[in-house]
């Protein structure tokens, strides 16, 4: 032995053993129902008792769905259901109980030994199984004398491509067009009116004082026949007007924004969470699903939290009747990263340029 | 009466039997012993829970409609008059309100559905810390495993049907996780949702999974365990006479198929209650799937808030310099979510389902065992559990900050702070406080074996001395506390024969020594009849 913390090499004395004997099984103590016959006539009511609960509770059950009426009214539905649930609870709770107590009070409680076999299957019974084998390996030809080895072969491919005749189709279908560049762009084109979520009404520019927010949709949206909820999940915007003086505005995006109103993804560019959260002091947005936090004074930069990219802006301007419109799509793709992000990322631009020139 | 029902029975029995040669089956099953220990009753609530979701799952599925048809709702919840919403969670809202005990059924289902997971997740924490995965019970354990895995499955596909805006909202997280997968990820993601997120075919797809693949697949396994369990009998912990090659307990029939059977009356009962008091996922008050609003403090259910306590976790910029998300040759490598939902979560579960191979490697011990460990007895393995959990439940608690922070007043950033150096200090500090307390309690162990009990008889003897009587233990007391394994360190070869060639295999050999010397360098002997001989002798 080596590092033990107690060393026990002592010279040993003869008349000790190397290590204890296992004493046996405990003594076993009767149980008072065992040995007092009033005892076991009490713990016999106790479990007829249970049952005759477990009775009860089915009647109450069943009486429950069949008496009590549902009307409108949420308690009602609720206490039909409460009911209900009750006596399907003193249903099972009575059998429950009553059996368990019948097993623990009045059934024979002796402890009894049964010996386990070594799972390791004979060392004859393996031969056999080895001999069988190889017996059936033979008469297949799959090795030994007669080998066939072009079976083999061809047999192997066969059942290892034979699953994609299936999977192939299937799987081929169940991704749609599998056009992911779709990632890459939002409904928002230029002139589009930024609308309130979820009535679609249009937006002035008067209308947005300093330090409030709106949930805005893309107008038309609520008017689409197809994809609405996939446009909506990737179009959502958060319309926002600070006091300019507290907001940076790098030179690239300098007309991007129109007196103090700013536009920005309310995807969230961590997983694609809604940032729903506005604080209007710190200017800070917070997504509540894993607390990114961006900062919309300053580009939507990302202050704390998993998101390592700011939100998108969306450039805006406001049109002749005095509505916030967009100027065009977001310059990159909104939302969570993915692989090819950057190349939808230049894609986007393209598309912009060729539709015009921005205000 | 009686005896015209034997005749009955024996009649059925011999036409059952002359068809199924069953008498055997009966003769093996109905008197197999099972050791008792409350412990052993977690599986149980487990295999209950699972039955209850069947049944009740049964009931759910005659009235809930998988599709993301949008309907206009017309029905009795005032507030939700006129809103458009999928099928999906127009049904769900007609069973909750139109169909009488419809309500009780969704919460009987949703209810064992936690239940389910926690029991697995419970039962589990048991079979690890008592050893119960050693051999012949790794390839069991294996199944446990793939059966917890499929239980997060089948709790996530579920709670997404009702395509309310919670569930909504965690789909969208597992979209863009599936996106963040490099190169592949786009495409699994339009794979998964039939073109682009939420799409119209998601729900159809869940409620086969739900309803087919995954039930099917756990019952098959549930099966499997069970089988294995019968094949190997049951484990039992230390005690008079109860031997690796023996099992000690009582007869599956009748005891067994009372308390078992009664057992699982009480966990159904029991679910029916809470059911029937506690509401959870109302998800009429979320309203259906929109993918513009999202409300505070909404949590996913508690088996996933680990994943989201990991994504929380992480930092998007680490030390505010380092990026998180890599931008090279024109793609994009989100670390910020690849490490805390995809690595982090395939390395935990990675090594939970190698931990039986992990620990033979250390032990060497190639024989079966079937009494299980006392916890204290295994030091480093109950070290590595509990730094295990309380990786597991920071992560939950990062999943649940906001509502710790609202709770108790603290800083949301703070807290966040805290974790993402919690995460790498406590499981540390757990392990090694653990391991000491274990080994500790080893010592105690050994206190008690050679001076027995305290009585709190204080006796003067006549040379003035006082002392503390003390009651030695039983042999059964004593067999407890001396009755396990003392494994040492492994030996292995040199690296060089006598002529100096290198050996081959030395490194593996190398490295299950060191990972042997991890486990064993410390360790407490149990008490040897030699040693209890002396501390007698001594107080005498």
């Amino acid at each position: 032995m080596s590092t033990t913390e107690n060393p026990t090499s002592h010279e040993s004395e003869h008349t000790t053993p190397e290590s204890f004997e296992d004493p046996g099984l405990p003594y076993h103590r009767p149980r008072r129902a065992d040995v007092d016959p009033k005892a076991e006539k009490k713990a016999e009511r106790q479990v007829a008792a249970l049952f005759a609960v477990s009775i009860v509770g089915t009647i109450v059950a069943i009486g429950s769905y069949m008496a009590l009426d549902m009307t409108d009214e949420i308690d009602s539905i609720r206490f039909v259901n409460m009911m209900i649930g009750l006596g399907i609870f003193l249903a099972m709770i009575g059998i429950g109980f009553g059996a368990i107590h019948w097993a623990k009070t009045l059934m024979r409680d002796h402890e009894m030994v049964e010996e386990r076999h070594a799972l390791r299957s004979s060392e004859e019974s393996r031969a056999g199984a080895i001999q069988n084998l190889k017996d059936g390996v033979e008469d297949s030809g799959i090795s030994g004398v007669k080998r066939r080895p072009v079976l083999v072969g061809t047999g192997l491919s066969a059942l290892l491509l034979a699953p994609l005749a299936v999977l192939w189709p299937q799987i081929g279908n169940m991704g749609a067009d599998w056009n992911t560049s779709n990632f890459g762009h939002t409904m928002w084109r230029k002139g589009m009116r930024l609308t309130r979520d979820p009535d679609g009404t249009p937006i002035k520019a008067s209308d947005v004082t300093i330090g409030s927010a709106f949930h805005v949709i893309p107008e038309g949206l609520n008017e689409l026949e197809h994809h609405k909820i996939e446009e909506k999940a990737k179009a959502v915007v958060l319309l926002l007007r600070l006091d300019p003086r507290d907001l940076k505005i790098p030179d690239d995006r300098k007309d991007w924004s129109f007196d103090g109103i700013v536009a920005y993804s309310k995807i969230c560019t961590h997983v694609g969470c809604p940032v729903a959260l506005y604080e209007q002091q710190t200017h800070h947005l917070l997504c509540p699903c894993h607390q990114s936090t961006f900062d919309v004074s300053d580009g939507a930069k990302v202050v704390f939290g998993p998101a390592k990219r700011p939100l998108p802006q969306l450039p805006i301007a406001v049109d002749d009747e005095g509505y916030i419109i967009a100027q065009s799509d977001f310059h990159e793709p909104i939302g969570p990263s993915y692989w090819t992000r950057l190349k939808d990322t230049s894609d986007g631009m393209h598309a912009d340029d060729s539709e015009g020139s921005s205000h | 009466m009686g005896a015209r029902v034997n005749t009955a029975a024996a009649g059925t029995a011999n036409w059952v039997d002359e068809r199924t040669s069953i008498g055997g089956f009966v003769k093996f099953f109905a008197r197999k012993l099972f050791p008792d220990h409350w412990s052993f009753m977690l599986g149980e609530i487990a295999l209950y829970s699972f039955v209850v979701l069947l049944l009740s799952g049964v009931f759910l599925t005659a009235f809930f409609v998988p599709s993301m048809t949008i309907v206009e709702y017309d029905g009795p919840l005032a507030t939700m008059q006129g809103v458009e919403m999928s099928e999906a969670f127009a049904s769900t809202l007609h069973m909750s309100f139109e169909v009488p005990g419809g309500l009780l059924m969704r919460q009987i289902h949703h209810w064992s559905a936690l239940l389910f997971t926690a029991a697995i997740v419970t039962h589990m924490a048991r079979v690890f810390f008592t050893g119960a995965f050693r051999k012949p019970r790794e390839l069991n354990w294996l199944v446990g495993f793939t059966l917890m895995i499929l239980s997060l499955a089948a709790g996530f596909s579920g709670y997404s049907l009702p395509d309310d805006v919670l569930s909504g909202n965690g789909l969208r997280i597992i979209e863009g996780v599936t996106r963040s997968i490099p190169i592949v990820g786009e495409y699994i993601s339009y794979w998964i949702f039939g073109g682009e997120f939420p799409g119209e075919i998601l729900i159809p797809r869940l409620f086969t999974m739900h309803v087919l693949l995954v039930p099917g697949l756990i019952l098959v396994l549930v099966a499997l365990h069970l089988f294995l369990v019968f094949l190997h009998k049951h484990t039992q912990y230390p005690g008079g006479g109860r031997k690796d090659t023996n099992v000690v307990g009582l007869p599956l029939f009748p005891v067994y198929t009372a308390k078992a059977g009664g057992f699982f009356f009480v966990v159904f009962g029991i679910i029916a209650l809470v059911a029937a008091i506690f509401t959870i996922n109302p998800v009429w008050n979320y309203g259906p799937y929109d993918p513009s609003p999202v409300s505070a403090g909404t949590q996913p259910d508690w088996y996933i808030l680990f994943v989201d306590g990991a994504l929380r976790l992480m930092p998007g910029w680490l030390f505010d310099i380092i990026p998180m998300e890599w931008e090279f040759w024109g793609y994009t490598l989100s670390l910020n979510i690849l490490i805390p939902a995809l690595i982090l979560p395939g390395l935990f579960f990675g090594f939970l389902a190698l931990y039986p191979w992990i620990e033979a490697w250390a032990t060497g011990d190639r024989g079966e065992k079937h009494v299980l460990d006392r916890p204290r007895n295994a030091p480093v393995r109950t070290g590595i559990g509990v730094a295990l959990i309380s990786f597991y439940v920071i992560l939950v608690m990062e999943g649940s900050n906001d509502i710790i922070a609202n709770l108790f007043h603290l800083s949301l950033n703070d807290l966040t702070y805290f974790f993402r150096i919690g995460i790498f200090v406590i499981p540390a500090l757990a392990f090694w406080i653990t391991r000491r307390l274990a080994i500790g309690l080893q010592r105690k162990d050994r206190e008690l074996v050679l001076h027995g009990k305290e009585t709190g008889r204080i006796v003067r003897h006549e040379h003035g001395e006082y002392q503390e009587v003390h009651e030695p233990l039983t042999d059964q007391e004593r067999w407890i506390l001396v009755s396990y394994d003392d494994i040492a360190p492994l030996e292995i070869e040199p690296e060089y024969n006598d002529r100096g060639v290198r050996r081959k295999g030395y490194r593996w050999d190398h490295f299950k020594q060191r990972l042997s010397r991890i486990y064993f360098e410390k360790r407490i002997s149990p008490v040897t009849p030699e040693e209890l001989a002396e501390a007698q002798h001594a107080h005498h």
